[in-house]
């Protein structure tokens, strides 16, 4: 009898302990944020918040479990990291609710949330294996474009604000635009899995530039032509950001070519340019972009007025903001949906909003960590496309709204409020879990029987 | 794809990097621009957000703003709005008036002085307050003189000061408005009314203590005395001039009488002169002089320089040299003669004080929400117009004027009162302004007043006997029975 030698496996943590803390101190956090809106606009611990910080606890305890048992190998940090923005997105639509009670309503989007947790939780209950999807790339496909089309069907289709990219459905209004989206990622990951040696390799090279050959620019120019179609007839300019930029980051990171980017950034200036002269409401939204301050402009119907507000908020806030409860946020048109961010910066100052763009940049990160981790090709470019149309879609809302780039409509993730994108989102998340769950579990590891066969273990 | 997937990583640290960048410059180098853009809504909450700091005087709370809750939380509230509505002002949604616009910084806390105490707030999340600004207003005296001049129906502005600091105690202007009708967060009410008021015929948003000038009358004659004695040491108030009933005006067709035609006797000593008012004897006296002479002195006694109390006092003025007809005119306070009723107790003040004009202030104190002292008036001397020897002839005289002159009106038991009283014609057949400036007690004066009434408002036969006189005896005896 030898002492056997057995070799190190190096293994990945769960960290579920440090998760439960880290949910913990992230509900916290909000039920704190509940406290201070009370003491900021009525000098006490306001009634709700107990419902709420106790609602939102409970919802996080049951995901947690849930990710516990089906999940637990997954990334730590994901599941606290989105608690605390969708926290702050409720107690930020409290807040606006005390001041505007007709157009903001915390308990809706608290229903909202605790839907998006019971998918988050369904999502990893059913999809053990997320690379089933693999083999609905196009079912995936045609059910995105399906839900794209969907508000354009006379008599289904709402025009809400100016876009038309709302479904009603008996009582409720969905935007089928935020499943589509999902969707849509699914379906170019598979797509772009199955077609990236062709997308890369076939093509000639032109100049310092390798062309595509022309058959192969096809889902390009199909998606580019949706887009612009989006854009034209939904007028969501969101969206169709949104849509063309994600496919056109997971075609570069699937074939590794530059030359995609360039060509789908002309595509879409070209598309923009021309849809700038043909369509005033995007020409009007490049001159708000141009001189928001515009007195001209501010008084005008549609103008830079609703932008100068959110700006107007930011810059009383300052460095410190006001305090929660103690600003305005009533005044922004739209603050508790697109221009939640504006809000927030006017409460919590530049300070709350650093720290919030820093837990969105952990998200991403997270996420992509999670694609370099993976182990197949799919995986990896579900999971960077998952992750880049968070961070892409944070940077359209975010930089729209603070006038970095041109103001396109669009929900900031977890945040504003509203059901559709907060259910899409959380499955989403679910979708990253699964994911990081799989690319932590420890590898297969091999037995040895007596040297005669080998039996993998899963 | 890890490649790919490193530099899309990178890509979105840079898109992060971009906002951050962008929301840093939004919220730390434009915020003061945005923050003050007329158009950003918040400056208008956040006049009633913070609380404004008392506007007090002698103990009493004059304006306060008071904790209403909700969106505009904190109400202004004026007690005896009216009585002090021309010093005070209001504080409406869009602008400030008065001593609440002029002591903004110190009322709404934005002063550089409260900035260690804001910041302390800030910290221990406590709403921002305002500094309490405390008047060296006299509320009896105030109340007693707004009483009189309201209670008679004229239009008109009594000033009281202490003659050795310059502080003012009694400032009146009537009629007078109700600053806490636009006090409500209501831009378009406030709008409506401060039209309203605007619009109104008897000006009641006229400050007529320091905003608008007057022919002075025969209380500049006062000057006139000073002048003269001022130019020869010799001169004192048995000094005789010629006092006809009539004396030509020269190089008009017309002759200068005096008040109701009366006769002065022919030849008056100065004593004389002034107890009863002789209009051709100061007449003498300037053309003896001369305009600049006359000009000089005025400006010694503040005539012809604006001030600031803080609020902006208007400057008087003896008018251009046209003349020796106009110089006649001027020297008892006639024709382009213009004074700021202000400017009149000054005059009075500086008799009483041994010639010395100090600089009128209203601001007593400013004083932390806590009630420490932040600051305090320092009386500061603004020029010293006559001698002492001339001081004292000049207040013999004026004692001379209540005890056998014109003013025996103001007499008060007990205590020795020098003043002098005027009438001035405002325009041929036109109602007189009626005045009376006065110190007391004269020996060692504790008050110097100034009362005015305009004209048309007291009826065709006002004099500063019957109508001005009797007001500045309430304020005094007011002051000195504080």
């Amino acid at each position: 009898m030898s002492a056997v030698d057995v070799a190190a496996v190096p293994t990945t943590a769960k960290r579920r302990g440090a998760q439960l803390v880290m949910l913990a101190f992230a509900v916290a956090i909000v039920m704190v944020a509940y406290a201070n809106v009370g003491l900021g606009l009525n000098d006490q611990v306001p009634a709700g918040m107990l419902t709420y910080g106790l609602g939102l606890g409970v919802l996080m305890l049951a995901a947690y479990l849930v990710l516990a048992k089906f999940a637990p190998w997954a990334d730590p940090l994901l599941l606290p990291l989105v608690t605390l923005v969708n926290g702050l997105g409720l107690v930020m639509i409290y807040r606006i609710e005390q001041s505007a009670p007709k157009l903001a309503s915390a308990s809706t989007q608290l229903f909202w949330t605790g839907l998006g947790i019971v998918m988050f939780s369904v999502t990893l209950l059913v999809l053990r294996d997320h690379r089933v999807l693999q083999r609905l790339t196009y079912t995936a496909g045609f059910t995105g474009m399906a839900l794209l089309i969907l508000p354009l069907v006379p008599g289904l289709g709402k025009e809400i604000n100016g876009a038309r990219i709302w479904v009603g459905v008996g009582g409720f209004s969905i935007q089928p635009g935020e499943f589509a989206k999902l969707a849509l990622v699914v379906f170019f990951a598979g797509y772009l899995v199955a077609k990236r040696d062709v997308l890369a390799l076939a093509g000639r090279r032109l100049l310092f530039i390798d062309l595509p050959r022309a058959r192969d620019l096809g889902p390009v120019l199909i998606t580019w032509i949706l887009s612009v179609g989006v854009l034209v007839l939904e007028k969501d300019l969101g969206t169709s950001l949104l849509l063309f930029g994600a496919f056109v980051a997971m075609l570069y990171i699937a074939t590794q070519r530059t030359s995609w980017v360039l060509i789908g950034i002309t595509l879409f200036l070209s598309g923009a340019f021309a849809a700038g002269l043909l369509f005033d409401h995007v020409k009007a939204r490049f001159d708000v972009w141009l001189d928001p301050a515009d007195p001209a402009l501010f008084d005008k119907v549609g103008g830079s007025a609703q932008l100068m507000e959110g700006l107007f908020g930011m810059g009383s806030g300052g460095v410190l903001g006001t305090g929660l409860g103690q600003g305005h946020p009533d005044l922004i048109p739209l603050s508790f949906s697109d221009f939640i961010f504006t809000a927030t910066g006017e409460e919590l100052g530049l300070t709350g909003l650093m720290a919030l763009l820093m837990v969105y940049g952990l998200i991403v990160q997270r996420g992509l960590r999670t694609a370099v981790a993976a182990r197949d090709p799919f995986s990896k470019l579900l999971a960077g496309g998952i992750s880049f149309i968070l961070a892409w879609q944070v940077f359209i809302i975010v930089g729209g709204v603070t006038n970095l780039i041109p103001l396109t409509g669009l929900v900031t993730p977890f945040m504003s409020q509203g059901g559709s994108a907060l259910l899409a989102n959380w499955i989403l998340i679910a979708l990253l879990v699964r994911m990081s769950d799989a690319a932590r579990r420890p590898p297969p590891q091999a037995i040895q029987d007596e040297g005669l066969t080998q039996v993998f273990q899963r | 794809m890890n490649g790919t997937l490193k530099r899309a990583s990178v890509a979105c640290l840079l898109m992060f990097a971009l906002l951050m960048i962008n929301i840093n410059y939004v919220q730390a180098v434009k915020a003061d621009g945005l923050r003050n853009d007329a158009r950003n809504k918040r400056s208008f909450y956040a006049r009633y957000e913070s609380e404004r700091g008392m506007i007090t005087a002698g103990g009493q709370t004059l304006a306060k703003s008071v904790d209403v809750g909700g969106k505009f939380r904190f109400a202004r509230k004026y007690t005896n709005g009216k009585m002090y509505a021309p010093v005070i002002g209001f504080f409406a949604p869009e602008s400030a008036q008065g001593i609440e616009g002029f002591e903004n910084d110190y009322l709404d806390g934005s002063h550089p002085d409260l900035f260690v105490r804001r910041t302390v707030d800030l910290i221990t999340n406590k709403p921002n307050r305002g500094a309490a600004v405390d008047l060296t207003l006299v509320p009896k005296a105030q109340e007693v003189a707004y009483r009189a001049l309201e209670r008679s129906g004229k239009r008109g502005a009594v000033v009281a000061l202490d003659p050795k600091t310059g502080a003012i105690l009694t400032m009146v202007s009537v009629p007078s408005f109700d600053p806490n009708t636009m006090a409500a967060p209501d831009k378009a009410k406030a709008v409506e009314v401060y039209n309203k008021l605007v619009d109104n015929p008897n000006k009641p948003l006229l400050n007529r203590a320091i905003e608008t000038t007057f022919a002075p009358g025969s209380t500049f004659k006062v000057i006139t005395s000073a002048a003269y004695l001022s130019e020869d040491d010799s001169r004192d108030v048995n000094t005789t001039v010629d006092a006809p009933d009539v004396l030509p005006l020269p190089g008009t067709t017309i002759g200068l009488r005096n008040y109701h035609g009366e006769s002065c006797g022919g030849r008056a000593t100065l004593l004389d002169a002034l107890t009863i008012s002789c209009n051709t004897a100061f007449a003498n006296m300037a053309l003896e002089m001369g305009y600049d002479k006359l000009k000089e002195q005025a400006a010694k006694f503040g005539i012809g320089t604006g001030m600031n109390i803080p609020l902006r006092v208007v400057p008087s003025d003896i008018g251009k040299d046209e003349g020796k007809a106009a110089l006649v005119q001027t020297s008892i306070g006639q024709r382009s003669n213009q004074m700021t009723p202000l400017q009149m107790a000054m005059v009075a003040a500086a008799v009483g004080n041994q010639g010395k004009v100090m600089k009128p202030y209203l601001v007593n104190k400013i004083l932390s929400p806590d009630g420490d002292e932040i600051d305090s008036a320092r009386p500061e001397e603004l020029d010293e117009a006559i001698t002492q020897d001339v001081a004292d002839e000049l207040r013999q005289m004026m004692v001379s004027v209540v005890e056998n002159g014109t003013g025996s009106a103001a007499k008060l038991p007990g205590v020795t009162v020098a003043g002098k009283t005027g009438t001035a014609e405002t325009a041929k057949g036109a109602a007189s302004h009626a005045w009376f400036i006065s110190f007391a007690p004269a020996e060692d004066p504790k008050v110097a007043v100034a009362v005015f009434v305009e004209s048309g408002s007291a009826g065709n036969d006002a004099t500063g006997g019957a109508v001005a006189a009797p007001i500045a005896h309430d304020v005094m005896q007011a002051v000195l029975e504080k």
